[in-house]
């Protein structure tokens, strides 16, 4: 052994000494207390997708404002569905926060199993089907605000043809497109919808492109089921409409944006989070429109002509009073079958599992 | 001053087991000023990091559940890099043996036996397997790049997986959302350690592990592997076939994988999902080579790698930082673990303008 | 209508989805050719693309937002070639190292910048020309960077096969050895090419933060850093061939979506396979042909080179 060797063998035993001593610091119990009022939230994406996860931490941040010191909110992004969430929820319930939101429908099997091994810990899963004692579900009828959206669509083109950026086709997606459909061709039963999937929930550049194929297939409006305001750039570059999603998007797209369908997590956060916080918090199952404050639109565009705004506004209205409701019959499947007859209407359950296209949809879903 | 780097004689094996160390201590030092600048006090940065995912028996069982399939695709990788083949396509494998597995599953999932699980694991191995077996047979046959093929592989393997979750093989009491039945009991890794998540997947990874480490050292192939992978041309002399070390490697790269991703969807997912992997069979390149391609250090790479993912969500969680510093934190750790490699087999030496010092 | 004027905004969109993946793609090329395998073009376009943004956004100068952009690029690869030139790391797992690094730095940096609006660089004007039927948007109406791409693409090309420098850049990838005992810095110029590959991944980033989609979110490169690696390969390591490439696999990503609005009776995911597979079928076809590929492809490519070994 030289005495290099030697040296290097010191110097090494002298460092491992130090982390050591300062490790004494480094493995020191928790000081967390956990009388505190902690509330944690789990998001799919990154807060700084501007789309789904952006808007919950918006609902995250009105609870903080309106607790002030007396909650402490934790969050944890880019949390990937599958084994690591279960991980993150489980770490978030044992660390002592009282009530913690899933936020999206792939948190839902792993939700559930933490919840079975935290009783006393309250969950909120968004846009599943199961729930617990301890586990409630909430989601928002974003239809409804489609179904607006889709009879302003209907008056405004001029070619007939709305041309829709889709994710994946899961029934949340499936039935925001049918209900375009049926609120378009109520005012004008030409109109034809085109649809583009670009299998993906995220991806600005290929948003962008599936937006420019749709417009260069004839449609003038274009609507997205996706996150990022490519779509709307692109309508406003080529001098077409388009309709925001998830925030209001008319930085991007002053001209080109209708309006936009705002998901609005603030009441229903702050609302749970006092439930949990004063122990009225009870399991249950929210779904939300218009009425309840979760879903709402973006100012309208001032170009929309008196008429179709107070058409939309009394939709609106009467979607809020219960008096219109989006999927009542008499309407067609695709093929031409009748979906609904006239005087009913589709209960939530099929709602929830919707996986086909009524009339005026063109394309196939898979089976 | 300047720094003069020197190849050494032969490897130095204080510095196989030193440069960790080094490495640790640089990452003590830059990690300290990073959460200084962030307004993290340094020691609980630190301490969040690397100590506290895995004070507890939860956090270590969860170490090794995450270190599981990292460990499953590099060790399969690392066959194939000894030997130049460069698949780097093992998500798609782990896709398609998660795809062969749980679909074994899906078809036969009112069957209660005691073979299901093992059908599906042979499943899985092979579904892996014939999705590498793709890359080897356009290069051996067609001299086709496996960079490109594997790599285009996996997207069509994962968009493969959403058209069946998307559709047939939908749970039938699901509402139609992308999802599979969830995989009953005997379709499910046996838990280790009851009350935690430790399954039968990490006893795989092991004897993957172990098997590789004797089939290298002990077997002709293994043999043939590495004489290929350091000179082509004496094996080529040596009579060995360039075409069936590229069938090798590569099927059993996949086969791996493909284990990697059935223990996954029967372990700690239980059921197909359309995203079943965030990036392991890419992660596993890092890991494969910060192991220095070797079966023990396959391991340990892995471990650390799991353990900055543990790390990066305990701190989010403890400390509110970002997603984005644990990237950076991470990138940071990987780059000064394969800067301190170069010790291993160099010496660096100082010399005074331009002189040798000694 | 005379039936093929739907053609044009197609080729239009190709353009723009395409000139990313050459920018990125021609600047790997040069890093491979001088034998240096990086795979962290992914989080060097990130970098560069949150470089442009936060600077033209900053100081509304779009030059200086695109050098920026560069010089964030070459910064990134700078520190790839400390690690891969000086420290002999090796240059595969330091490549992915790199595209962490990369995706949480640029999140971090573009933090205050997500959610804001950019006006796009704007487009070619030129009187006349741009009017012309057919042709006239298609040659003389795009955003200056897309004729930057085409300019370094013919650069790169007369570079590597004209001049001296390029010789000896392709000599030092093909037998760092050798070229070393001629007496050519063989780390100098690796250090040259890689940090030229990272000023064009920047530049490819600032396209898509500047002019394809004019936002910055995070990781909004969405993997084309791993479709400009695969291009290269395509090209079998061939300037020209890259740009055949990215239009190739813009193209058929464009026509599928296309075939998807029209209506077409095909699951979407199935439409969505046929950029990738055509990429495989046509690579097949052209590797049959084993001496052209030996003839382009660097022989050094991702080993480590030591002067005195």
């Amino acid at each position: 052994m030289n005495f290099k060797t030697v040296a290097v063998l010191v110097g090494a035993a002298a460092i491992v000494g130090g982390i050591a001593y300062w490790g004494q610091d480094l493995l020191k119990g928790d000081v967390a207390s956990t009388d505190e009022n902690k509330i944690g939230f789990v998001y799919v994406g990154p807060i700084g997708d501007h789309g789904w996860s952006y808007r919950h931490d918006v609902g995250r941040l009105a609870v903080e404002k309106e607790f002030g010191s007396k909650v402490k909110t934790t969050y944890v992004e880019s949390v990937k569905e599958g084994p690591d969430s279960e991980r993150v929820i489980r770490q978030l319930a044992a660390d002592g926060h009282k009530i913690i939101f899933t936020t999206s429908f792939g948190f839902m099997n792993p939700t559930l199993k933490v919840a079975k091994q935290f009783p006393n810990v309250k969950f909120e899963h968004a846009t599943g089907y199961k729930r617990g004692d301890n586990v409630s579900t909430y989601s928002s009828r974003f239809y409804e605000g489609r179904y607006v959206i889709g009879k302003i669509a209907g008056k405004m083109t001029k070619t007939n043809i709305i041309g829709y950026v889709g994710s994946f086709p899961i029934p949340e997606v499936v039935r925001g497109i049918n209900a375009v459909a049926l609120a378009a061709r109520s005012v004008n039963p030409n109109i034809q919808i085109k649809v583009a999937w670009v299998n993906t929930w995220y991806d600005p550049g290929k948003e962008g492109d599936a937006a420019k194929a749709l417009i260069d297939q004839g449609a003038d409006i274009i609507m997205q089921h996706t996150d990022s305001p490519a779509p709307l750039q692109v309508a406003e570059s080529r001098g077409v409409w388009a309709v925001g999603q998830a925030s209001d998007m008319s930085q991007f797209a002053p001209k080109a944006q209708l309006t936009a369908i705002i998901d609005d997590w603030d009441g229903y956060y702050v609302a749970r989070a006092k439930a949990a916080l004063d122990g009225s918090w009870t399991s249950t199952d929210t779904w939300g429109g218009f009425k309840s404050g979760m879903v709402k639109l973006a100012p309208y565009n001032a170009a929309i002509p008196a008429d179709v705004v107070k058409l939309a506004k009394e939709t609106q209205a009467a979607i809020e009073n219960g008096s219109l409701k989006p999927f009542a019959g008499p309407f067609n499947k695709q093929d031409g079958t009748q979906a609904v007859a006239a005087g009913s209407e589709l209960e939530d359950g099929v709602l929830l599992g919707m996986d086909w296209y009524v009339e005026g949809i063109q394309g196939k879903l898979p089976k | 001053m300047l720094l003069k780097i020197e190849k050494r004689p032969e490897a130095s094996q204080l510095m196989v087991y030193a440069t960790p160390i080094f490495a640790l201590i640089l990452t003590i030092l830059t990690g300290s000023f990073l959460f200084h600048f962030l307004g993290v006090d340094p020691v609980e940065g630190l301490r969040n990091f690397f100590i506290k995912p895995i004070d507890n028996t939860y956090g270590a069982t969860e170490l090794l559940v995450k270190a599981t399939p990292l460990i499953l695709c590099a060790i399969g990788l690392s066959v194939g890099f000894r030997a130049n083949v460069w698949n780097i396509g093992a998500e798609g494998q782990l896709t398609m043996g998660a795809i062969f597995g749980g679909g074994v599953f899906v078809y036969f999932h009112d069957v209660d036996s005691v073979f299901l699980l093992p059908m599906m694991i042979v499943m899985g191995a092979i579904g892996g397997a014939l999705w590498a077996a793709i890359p080897a047979f356009l290069k051996t046959r067609f001299n086709a790049n496996e960079i490109l093929t594997s790599l285009m592989l996996v997207y069509v393997a994962l968009l493969v997986l959403s058209l069946l979750v998307h559709g047939s093989w939908r749970d039938p009491d699901g509402f139609n959302f992308p999802e599979s039945r969830l995989f009953s009991d005997s379709a499910t890794m046996p838990i280790l350690i009851e009350g935690t998540r430790l399954h039968f997947g990490t006893i795989i990874a092991l004897f993957a592990v172990l098997g590789t480490w004797i089939m290298l050292s002990k077997t002709l192939i293994g043999f043939q592997v590495k004489v290929i992978g350091a000179a082509p041309k004496a094996g080529g002399y040596a009579g060995f076939s360039q075409k069936k070390i590229i069938w090798f490697s590569l099927l059993f790269g996949g086969a791996m994988a493909g284990l990697a991703g059935v223990s996954e969807v029967s372990g700690p997912v239980g059921q197909l999902l359309p995203s079943i992997s965030p990036g392991y069979g890419f992660t596993a390149i890092i890991v494969a080579f910060l192991g220095r391609l070797h079966p023990v250090g396959i391991i340990f790479a892995g471990l650390l790698m799991a353990l900055t993912y543990l790390g990066g969500e305990t701190a989010q969680i403890n400390l509110g930082l970002p997603v984005a510093v644990t990237g950076v934190f991470q990138g940071m750790v990987l780059f000064y673990l394969l800067a301190c490699d170069v010790l291993v087999n160099f010496r660096i030496r100082f010399t005074l303008f331009g002189r040798a010092a000694s | 209508m005379t039936g093929y004027e739907w053609i044009i905004p197609v080729i239009l969109t190709v353009i723009t989805a395409a000139t990313p993946l050459v920018f990125a793609g021609i600047g790997e090329l040069v890093t491979e050719k001088s034998g240096v395998l990086n795979l962290g073009i992914e989080g060097m376009m990130l970098v560069g693309a949150v470089t442009a943004f936060v600077t033209a956004t900053v100081t509304g100068n779009y030059f200086l937002a695109v050098i920026a952009a560069a010089g964030a690029g070459a910064f990134m690869a700078f520190l790839f070639g400390i690690l891969t030139l000086s420290l002999m790391a090796n240059q595969v797992a330091t490549g992915l190292a790199l595209t962490l690094f990369g995706v949480g730095i640029s999140a971090l940096i573009g933090q205050d910048f997500v959610g804001q609006p950019v006006q796009a660089i704007p487009k070619v004007d030129i009187a006349g020309l741009s009017d012309l039927p057919v042709v006239g948007q298609i040659l003389f109406g795009q955003d200056p960077l897309v004729y930057l791409s085409f300019i370094m693409a013919i650069g790169v090309s007369w570079f590597l096969y004209k001049t001296k420098a390029g010789l000896i850049l392709r000599a030092v990838g093909d037998s760092h050895d050798s070229a070393h005992s001629i007496g050519y810095s063989v780390v100098t110029i690796r250090y040259l090419a890689v940090m030229f590959g990272g000023a064009m991944s920047g530049i490819g980033g600032a396209y898509l933060s500047l002019i394809y989609t004019p936002m910055w979110a995070e990781n909004m490169t969405s993997g084309r850093g791993w479709i400009a690696l695969a291009l290269i390969v395509f090209a079998t390591w061939k300037p020209s061939l890259v740009i055949v490439g990215a239009y190739m696999f813009g193209g058929i990503t464009i026509l599928q979506l296309h075939a998807q609005a029209a209506g077409f009776d095909v699951p979407s995911q199935i439409l969505s396979m046929l950029p990738y597979v055509a990429t495989i079928v046509v690579l097949v076809i052209i590797s049959k042909d084993e001496s052209r590929i030996r003839k382009h492809a660097p022989a050094c490519i991702g080993k480590i080179f030591h002067p005195a070994s």
